[in-house]
């Protein structure tokens, strides 16, 4: 139960490397503050200065209104779940729950109960007494759960806890995760490059590239209004179609690689002459029965189909091929094949404009 | 996999089997001339089956040793080897784990330095560094003592660099993990390092105690008195009793009796070594 606030913090390596160039963030009691992106970004290395077993560069960690920035990690009273679980192999599950609280001199029975109703929690009861070998992969993270749980400390630190389980595992203990983080409030920072689990696991979603954070806000405020092309590509999948263009006042946007004029609808437009990347998620075009009301239309060269959904890849019509591919996800039931032209509409005030030159949104 | 064809099969047995002779022909002789008589060797010809002093040359060997050669008992001889044998596979492994611990998890001042220092030592065997080591061990005045058998053979570079091998392959989250959970260094060490090092610890422990037990050279520099006397060495003097033929049922009940604690070394920790390879895991 605490706050955990990040101001300004850098770091920067022995060798040169600057691995976090200032990074602000406020996690309120209780909440879950997912980090998000490519990898080198800094995710982990902000992490583990958050738990005390990286240096502070410069800047200010504060867990409840404390500076923490010179204590260790055992302090600071947060728990940590590492990627490959970090379970001490000669330990029974047991002792490797109760070995953080042995160590702060807790009496006996009080572990005793704290470890079993932990175990009960995670559905571990029956596995205390087996080695960590002797468990799956989804049973080691529960372990790796419940040592973090027993401890009940002011915040929980995952980094990427879940990509060594097989996808249908960690759809599960995804759940789970934010079941638990739940039920006991934790305040937890969660590291991940995985933006499903980004996306629903947050409640303030942070992404970040080359030691920044581009944005930081609620998952859906991100998704509806990246701040930045990078987080624009980053956050959805297929990610956001982004098209050069230049603004033509009025008239809409002229597509940089020679295809139409594109005006979406409930968008304010730039200025004239304005160089601006058009941004529209695959998600947000709908095939128009009537040509005349396509914003743009695409020549499809090639057809995933997904079942729900059909992703048609393709270019504008008139495109000189300069411009990148686009893709558009449309109802599975749209029969498409390869060399069809689409009218496609782009929904009403779904389209992103962001500055060419800074990637900014406009 | 290697195909099963009868003729192959022959061929690894017949191998195997000519193998396990050469290995074994000589521990029969050995075993068989320790039950003969002392004058069924004169003859040169090598009895093949057991005779009927077997209790006798025993006894006799555990008892009163071969007095004639200046060397005491066999038991007394077998204690000192033990208690040398012991000391230094522990002293060796009890130093060399703690260095490397120091090597590996702390930074210093100075500790490639350190490291190379003791890895330099390799190349510097007691053989090598004999005449300096018992000038040393002399000034000491640490002649005829426990002390002046163990002390030098003690320093081992090669446990050094093993438990540090091993030390760098335990994961860096393990470390972390437990500093997370409150283990300072000395903790850590007891808590978690040592037992992951169990298996290591037991077989460095059984290849020092037989390094020590074996040794021949130091003690048989440094004993001049017949109480630090230790058994390779005592062998080694009733075989070359001079002016006589060698008792050699007598030296051969020795030779067997001196290499029963060897064996059970290793009966018993390869138990727990096997039982560690199969176990283990990271
Ligand atoms: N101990 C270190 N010494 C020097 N540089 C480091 C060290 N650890 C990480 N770095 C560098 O810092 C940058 C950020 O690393 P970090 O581990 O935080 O990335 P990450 O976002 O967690 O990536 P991933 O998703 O791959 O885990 C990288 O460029 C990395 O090479
Ligand atoms: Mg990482």
């Amino acid at each position: 139960m605490a706050t955990v606030e990040l101001k300004d913090v850098k770091k920067t390596y022995a060798g040169g490397v600057e691995a976090v160039k200032g990074v602000s963030i406020d996690i309120p009691d209780g909440q879950m503050c997912v980090l998000v992106g490519p990898s080198g970004c800094g995710k982990s290395t902000l992490l583990r200065m958050v738990a005390g077993l990286e240096t502070i560069t410069a800047g200010d960690v504060l867990i409840d209104n404390n500076v923490v920035n010179r204590l260790g990690p055992a302090e600071r009273d947060i728990a940590m779940v590492f990627q490959n679980y970090a379970l001490y192999p000669h330990m029974k599950v047991y002792d490797n729950m109760a070995y953080g609280l042995r160590n702060r001199g807790m009496p006996r029975p009080e572990i005793d109960q704290r470890v079993r109703e932990a175990a009960a929690t995670l559905g571990l009861a029956e596995l205390l007494e087996r080695k960590p070998r002797e468990l799956s992969g989804g049973q080691r993270q529960r372990v790796a759960m419940g040592r973090a749980i027993v401890r009940s400390p002011k915040a929980f630190l995952f980094d990427e806890p879940l990509s060594n389980l097989d996808a249908k595992l960690r759809g599960q203990m995804r759940i789970e995760i934010k079941a638990i983080q739940r039920r006991f409030g934790v305040t937890s920072i969660y590291v991940t490059h995985d933006q499903v689990e980004a996306m629903t696991l947050a409640d303030i979603l942070v992404v970040m590239n080359a030691g920044l954070a581009e944005q930081i806000g609620t998952p859906l405020s991100i998704y509806e209004r990246p701040a930045t092309t990078f987080v624009a590509g980053f956050i959805g999948s297929p990610s956001m179609n982004l098209m050069k263009a230049v603004a033509q006042g009025a008239k809409g946007l002229q597509l940089a690689d020679g295809g139409s004029v594109v005006k979406p609808r409930d968008t304010e437009l730039p200025q004239g002459g304005r160089e601006v990347l058009l941004g529209v998620r695959p998600e947000h075009f709908t095939l128009v029965k009537d040509g005349k009301n396509a914003d743009l239309e695409l020549s499809v060269t090639a057809v995933e189909t997904l079942g729900a959904d059909t992703l048609a890849h393709g270019r504008p019509s008139g495109s000189n091929g300069s411009g990148g591919e686009i893709i558009a996800r449309l109802p599975g039931a749209s029969r498409i094949d390869e060399g069809d032209v689409l009218p496609l509409a782009i929904d009403p005030g779904l389209a992103h404009l962001f500055d060419a030159a800074s990637g900014q949104r406009i | 996999m290697v195909e099963n064809r009868p003729f192959l099969t022959f061929l690894s047995h017949l191998v195997l089997i000519l193998g396990l002779l050469v290995v074994f022909l000589p521990v029969y002789i050995a075993l068989i001339a320790s039950t003969r008589g002392p004058t069924e060797f004169l003859s040169g010809i090598v009895p093949l089956l057991p005779g009927d002093h077997t209790i006798a040359n025993y006894r006799a060997m555990l008892q009163s040793g071969l007095s004639t050669s200046g060397a005491p008992p066999l038991f007394p001889m077998m204690m000192n080897s033990l208690i040398m044998a012991l000391a230094i596979a522990i002293g060796k492994i009890v130093i060399s784990i703690i260095s490397a611990y120091a090597i590996v998890y702390f930074r210093f001042p100075f500790r490639a330095l350190a490291f190379w220092a003791i890895f330099v030592t390799l190349m510097l065997p007691v053989e090598v560094r004999i005449i300096p080591t018992f000038e040393v061990v002399a000034n000491l005045s640490m002649l005829n003592s426990y002390a002046g058998l163990t002390i030098p053979l003690i320093a081992s570079a090669t446990a050094t660099f093993l438990f540090r091998q091993f030390f760098l392959t335990v994961p860096e989250e393990l470390i972390e993990a437990a500093r997370v959970d409150g283990a300072g260094p000395i903790k850590f060490f007891w808590d978690i390092l040592l037992p992951l090092s169990r298996t290591n610890i037991a077989a460095l422990f059984v290849i020092l105690f037989i390094y020590g037990w074996n040794q021949y050279l130091w003690p048989l520099l440094i004993t001049t008195d017949t109480r630090y006397y230790t058994v390779v060495m005592g062998i080694k003097r009733m075989a070359a009793y001079a002016d006589a033929e060698p008792l050699w049922n007598l030296v051969m009940a020795a030779v067997m009796l001196a290499a029963i604690p060897p064996v059970i070394v290793i009966i018993f920790m390869q138990r727990l070594f096997i039982k560690g390879l199969v176990e283990t895991e990271k």
